[in-house]
């Protein structure tokens, strides 16, 4: 029955990494792409030049095919939270709900109604009214972003709530705390800027290929001209949204800090890695977990701290604690954890036998307005998911994917800053369509730039575990009791489901690529 | 009221109309709604917490939590 229960939460869990890969394979490109067309479209309302339109039709018939394919996709995540994840959907709905709701009734609808006037609008509507409607559906589409990245940064943070014991649900206090956290603006922003690059890249990358087989060259340059200075732009966004991300993980989640940068001993003046091999399984050999490592002197403290100085705690800091740098143990968590799960039990054996005494005192341990509550809640509740560990070990997430991942993020997000700088500067001095090596490595780059995106959010999500949210609920305890044999059998069928459609989007995106732009530049209008 | 809304609808109707690429992509999205919500939905997911109360579900929460 355990080993059952194991295996339904792993399958659970493969089942959603696999889902929310495949979500954002379609998400960036249409955050980005959207904006992009905004702007082509822009152009061709302050111009009235034909050859924009034509252009900004092009580009808007390939974001609706990405847009067509990936839609629904992230409404299957919103239904195994119910199914899969029951527990956690009951135990935190209240808050997580929220947002997802407001992404539901506001982004959503927006996008939907604007995106219909996008596509069937030319000639119907004024182009004013047409303009703005493709606007409206880029920042519909990165409102609808931004509600689900505060979900998501709540997991990592969980701030702005307080626990009902009878209802047995955390409830929100603050919406303006959890919309405002450190960790969701740093998210939103990290994340939506560096779907603009990947777009830019996108645009890049398409365009580049008709320089090289010498068709639509007009449209290729000039929309190389706005993708590659948008991209550098906001990749050079991306970069300093990451650096601030990393201060504040170092601060809220400071065990994937350390996973990800494989520090095992912390220490002030802590280096930052760029490259280097994980000792094999990820375990640490002489108080070292990366070999053939090259080290930059203290960037890792000044990164993390803005002191070059400062203390960065390693792994077997967090885990054995260090009372010098105020660190408890993990076994200390552990044991806390342990009490306010035992309160928990104590207050549901008293409901059922109906030991209204009982239940009054633990009701008082559990509020925050008396004194004896808000002490109980500091120093036991705050360590609730820690109760269910069964050793200090299991806080340690995969070691080196995090590493790999930062490293395969970072070093593509450098690269393309230099890549996208050197193809505007080389495009604007018409020297671009002869370097056909580079033409070609922007065309690679599209695929690169989906390898970067989704290395950021192994490294977000397997930073977090083991918790499903950060300190409060591990995925163990989160996860549906229900037959793995149903989440497996279905996880191969969301395989297949999911690779037939990507296969499907693939295939029409190329069939349309290679078709190009409808008609000449004084033709009627393109048709989706 | 009325002749703006048979405008919104003829505006609509017209657009899918003369979609070209969009009559497969409105395939694949019909085809995709279907496995997902008629066929996986309800032969694979029962949703274990659906038609209980919230003292119900409370109740079968807070068991799991501290079993």
């Amino acid at each position: 029955m355990i080993s059952d229960y194991l295996q339904t939460v792993d399958w659970s869990r493969a089942q959603f990494a696999l889902t929310a890969i495949y979500h954002w394979l379609f998400v960036p490109l249409t955050l980005g792409l959207s904006v992009l067309v905004a702007i082509m479209e822009t152009r061709y309302y302050r111009t009235g030049d034909p050859f924009w339109r034509r252009t900004t039709r092009f580009w808007m018939r390939l974001f609706g095919i990405n847009f067509a394919i990936g839609v629904a996709t992230g409404i299957i995540l919103e239904f195994e939270f119910g199914t899969n994840w029951s527990n956690y959907s009951h135990f935190v709905g209240d808050i997580f709900g929220a947002p997802l709701a407001v992404e539901g009734i506001m982004a959503f609808f927006m996008e939907s109604t604007f995106i219909a006037v996008m596509f069937f609008g030319w000639d119907k509507v004024s182009r004013g009214f047409h303009l703005a409607s493709t606007w409206l559906t880029a920042v519909g589409a990165n409102l609808s972003a931004l509600w689900i990245l505060v979900a998501n940064a709540w997991m990592q943070h969980p701030v702005g709530c307080t626990f009902n014991l009878q209802t047995v649900r955390n409830e929100m206090t603050s919406f303006g705390d959890v919309v405002l956290s450190p960790v969701a603006v740093n998210k939103f922003f990290h994340t939506v800027t560096s779907s603009f690059t990947l777009a830019a890249l996108f645009v890049v990358g398409v365009s580049a290929w008709y320089l090289l087989r010498r068709r639509e060259e007009k449209m290729a340059r000039r929309s190389i001209a706005i993708a590659s200075a948008f991209g550098f732009v906001f990749a050079l966004i991306t970069a300093a949204t990451g650096d601030r991300s990393g201060a504040v993980v170092a601060r809220v989640q400071p065990m994937k800090l350390a996973a990800m940068e494989g520090l095992y001993e912390g220490g002030q003046g802590a280096p930052l890695t760029v490259i280097g091999l994980v000792q094999p399984g990820g375990r640490a050999v002489n108080g070292e977990l990366v070999r053939y490592k090259v080290d930059i002197p203290k960037m890792l403290s000044l990164m993390s701290f803005r002191d070059p100085d400062a203390y960065v705690p390693g792994i077997r800091d967090l885990l054995a604690g260090n009372p010098e740098q105020g660190i408890m143990p993990a076994a200390e968590k552990m044991e806390r954890g342990r009490v306010a799960v035992g309160e928990l039990a104590r207050y549901r054996a008293a409901r059922d036998e109906g030991d209204l005494a009982a239940q009054a005192e633990i009701e008082r341990k559990f509020d925050p307005a008396t004194p004896e509550g808000e002490e109980f809640l500091r120093e036991y509740f705050a360590y609730f998911g820690y109760g269910y560990l069964d050793r200090p070990e299991q806080l340690v997430p995969d070691v080196p994917l995090l590493f790999y991942s930062f490293r395969v993020m970072v070093g593509a997000g450098t690269f393309f800053i230099l890549l996208l700088a050197a193809v505007w500067w080389l495009n604007r001095r018409d020297r671009l369509a002869g370097k056909r090596w580079l033409l070609w490595l922007c065309v690679w780059m599209i695929p690169a730039a989906y390898l970067a995106s989704q290395a950021g959010w192994v490294l977000a999500e397997v930073g977090r575990q083991p918790w499903a949210i950060q300190d409060m609920m591990p995925v163990g305890v989160a996860a549906s009791k229900i037959p793995s044999g149903s989440v497996s059998v279905t996880f191969f069928l969301f395989l297949v489901l999911f690779t037939a459609l990507f296969a499907a989007e693939i295939s029409i995106l190329l069939r349309q690529i290679k078709l190009g732009p409808e008609g000449d530049e004084q033709s009627g209008p393109e048709k989706l | 009221m009325f002749p703006m809304i048979r405008r919104i609808v003829r505006f609509y109707a017209e657009g899918f109309r003369s979609m070209t690429v969009g009559r497969t992509l409105w395939a694949i999205i019909l085809v995709k709604l279907f496995v997902l919500f008629a066929v996986l939905r309800l032969f694979f997911f029962p949703d274990l917490l659906a038609g209980k109360s919230d003292g119900e579900r409370a109740a079968c929460v807070l068991e799991e939590l501290t079993k």
